[in-house]
């Protein structure tokens, strides 16, 4: 078998996780070591710790273009996403959502006599469907801003326009989890209600993430006790992730622009020498519709399952569909409800890319993938 | 890699061998709760086992080629009468085909799995035989495998026995060492069953039960799960004589029981023949379930084996294997 020799692993599941930035490990630091106190407590270690996260809560929403008593403090999007469903969805409460959400949305949704909403072959929202679905009846309407599988760009204002429309009463709600390394987030998120984010898809650890309510919505908590978070989210302050969340946002901010055009020109570059090389190879959604640095391809008559190993083997990490519990890989759902033949999709690969991704990475893989596709077509 | 013991103890022997060993656990069925073969547990078993081997691992979602080689086929025999061996299906189109080939398109050398049984070399090829271990030995649930499949297989722990396997597990610190073994039809729990299983994917239907002069006795809830020779839940009370089913006949919903006696067959109606070489004709040794005895028997010209001694029937569906001594000759299907 051969493996690469190469001083890192090729890194191109970004859409997965990132690492920690430096600048945002060095933040984060003293509040796991010096500033432990409880940012609940009364005394002067405690404020120093109540002070950190205050000042990351006023970051984190002007950078989001929501109010500091908006942001709400969670373990990351599935936390976020759980406490947007469930939490505005009275026990009668009618969920909505695409089909294609992240199944962190779909479950909720699911377990509150959830609708779900179509998508066309491109994997838009279909509007005339979420019109026919969307009552008076319906609470919240889930929709994703950027698919964390193929990497489609969903407009937000349209969804907005047919929920007034239909369902002035449902609250809006939006898992940016990708879309926030992406697009200018305060802009494309200005018509929702809540939306998730996740400290891990961009520079911050694992373990961090936040839920922006507009003020006006009342979220009913989740999970009960100290009353942190403006009694919407109990449980000690993770001051150290919080701090971290900040500052990975501050820094993204600051870098987004630069990066969209830096890795939106890596990723076609993925795309095109690819879909070159390998007969049989398209992208899923095209590159104007899809967030610059997430890159779905489909190479017919190969396993993704099988494709992984192999590029793990050159070196290559990379992933397919979601994992379910085990580790296994299921078939995309996203693809599916774009209409795509199972076995089709069974031949989905996601290229991600995030700040951590430099140019021979790249490279390496625009030599390795065609290797890896043409050893498995070969010996079948 | 299952999870169990004894494929964690082959995966160690190959490493120890020197071998580039990657494990791979197969996504077979079952969902997060499920306590049967391939649950998450089971995986965290097997996973947490190639760390301590320190060998990389990965799982295969073969879900959808399990369900339709193995699960729909063993609903679809039920629903005609015959009593399917599940395993045998899943080593014949999941484990030895599937995995297989895609193990060889990785690049791979050979596929080793903890199968209780034996690869031996004899001056015309290579053939399968049992597992040294008799009580544990599975070469019956291996006999569709080819001189070619055998090639690119591995056995390690068929040389051993199963206290020898579980005491090197627990020597290397395997988390598996004293998990107990897998039984039965890895997708029916325990506590669903085989009836409720079967009763949520097809139609049960109540049939006649009659005595072998065609006497009416009663009637049973489903003929889809009676199986020859079956004893139990024949609703007969307590007549000793009448005790066995021995012909079940689903179009007409009718089961005959009679005695032991009335169990005994001359021979055995075979199809779909592998051969270890090529077709044998004359006396073999025949095995009728996955651990069974064994008795004598010769295979005709036609296929069939004509019993030394009469046998109970054998239930259409089931696999028969054929061995001279310990080595497989070959195995087919009773029809």
């Amino acid at each position: 078998m051969e493996t690469a020799k190469l001083d890192r692993p090729v890194y191109l599941d970004c859409a997965a996780s990132t690492p920690v930035r430096p600048v945002v490990l060095d933040a984060m630091m003293p509040y796991l070591t010096e500033h432990f106190g409880n940012p609940s407590g009364a005394h002067r270690m405690a404020r120093s710790s109540r002070a950190a996260i205050d000042d990351a809560r006023e970051v984190c929403a002007t950078l989001l273009g929501f109010g500091p008593h908006e942001i709400v403090f969670t373990s990351g999007g599935t936390e976020s996403d759980n406490l947007a469903i469930h939490g505005v969805c009275g026990p009668n409460g009618i969920a909505v959502c695409p089909e294609t959400e992240h199944h962190a949305v779909l479950y909720p949704v699911e377990s509150h006599n959830g609708r779900l909403v179509g998508v066309t072959s491109d994997g838009d929202i279909d509007l005339e469907h979420l019109e026919a679905v969307l009552d008076e009846d319906v609470s919240v309407v889930s929709v994703m801003l950027v698919n964390n599988e193929s990497g489609r760009i969903i407009d937000l204002d349209a969804v907005a326009e047919v929920r007034d429309r239909c369902a002035p009463q449902a609250l809006l709600h939006t898992d940016a989890v990708q879309a926030v390394n992406w697009l200018d987030i305060v802009n494309a998120a200005r018509r929702a209600d809540m939306m998730s984010l996740s400290g891990h898809k961009f520079g911050a650890p694992k373990g961090i993430g936040l839920l922006a309510v507009r003020n006006q919505v009342a979220v009913v908590p989740q999970i009960l006790g100290g009353g942190q978070e403006a009694e919407r989210r109990s449980g000690t302050h993770n001051t150290a992730g919080i701090v971290a969340l900040g500052a990975a946002l501050q820094c993204l901010d600051e870098s987004r622009e630069s990066e969209i055009a830096r890795l939106g020109g890596l990723s076609e570059r993925l795309a095109s020498a690819l879909t070159a090389a390998i007969p049989g190879c398209f992208e899923t959604i095209s590159q104007s519709q899809r967030a610059a640095g997430i890159l779905q391809i489909v190479i017919e008559d190969v396993e993704s399952e099988a494709l992984l190993v192999l590029l793990e083997r050159h070196g290559v990490m990379a992933s397919a569909a979601a994992s379910c519990a085990s580790g296994a890989m299921d078939p995309s759902h996203v693809l599916a409800a774009m209409g795509m033949e199972r076995t089709v999709a069974a031949g989905s690969l996601r290229l991600s890319l995030g700040w951590c991704t430099e140019d021979w990475e790249v490279e390496h893989a625009v030599e390795a993938i065609p290797r890896c596709v043409e050893q498995l077509r070969g010996a079948s | 890699m299952s999870g169990g013991v004894d494929s964690a103890v082959s995966a160690a022997l190959m490493k120890e061998q020197g071998h580039d060993v990657t494990g791979v656990t197969l996504k077979l069925w079952g969902g997060p709760q499920d306590q049967g073969c391939c649950s998450v547990s089971d995986v965290d078993d097997a996973r947490r086992v190639a760390q301590q081997l320190d060998i990389d691992h990965f799982v295969f979602n073969y879900g959808e080629e399990f369900d339709r080689h193995v699960v729909s086929p063993y609903v679809d025999a039920h629903a005609a009468g015959l009593t399917p061996n599940p395993c045998i299906e899943c080593n014949r189109h999941i484990k030895f085909d599937a995995l297989v080939s895609r193990a060889k398109k990785l690049g791979f050398d050979f596929v080793a799995t903890g199968h209780h049984a034996r690869i031996i070399e004899t001056d015309r090829g290579l053939r399968l035989a049992r597992g040294v271990d008799d009580s544990k030995d599975q070469s019956y649930v291996l006999y569709m495998l080819t001189a070619q499949d055998l090639s690119m297989l591995r056995f390690p722990v068929g040389e051993m026995t199963k206290s020898e396997v579980r005491e090197l597990a627990h020597h290397q610190g395997l988390r598996s060492a004293a998990k107990p073994d897998s039984q039965d039809v890895c997708f029916i729990t325990a506590s669903e069953g085989r009836t409720s299983f079967l009763s949520d994917r097809l139609d049960l239907h109540t049939a006649d039960v009659v005595d072998v002069e065609g006497n009416d006795l009663g009637t049973i809830d489903a003929v889809e799960l009676v199986t020859i020779g079956q004893r139990r839940g024949l609703n007969l009370g307590g007549n000793a004589d009448r005790t066995y089913a021995v012909h079940v006949d689903v179009p007409s919903r009718r089961v005959v029981v009679g005695s032991a006696q009335d169990l005994l067959s001359e021979q055995v109606q075979l199809a779909d023949h592998v051969w270890a070489d090529k077709p044998y004709i004359g006396p073999v040794q025949v095995q009728i379930s996955a651990h069974g005895n064994q008795a004598a028997g010769s295979l005709t010209a036609n296929g069939n084996v004509q019993w030394v001694d009469a046998h109970r029937k054998v239930a259409p569906g089931q696999a028969v294997v054929f061995y001279i001594d310990d080595l497989v000759i070959g195995g087919a299907t009773a029809i």
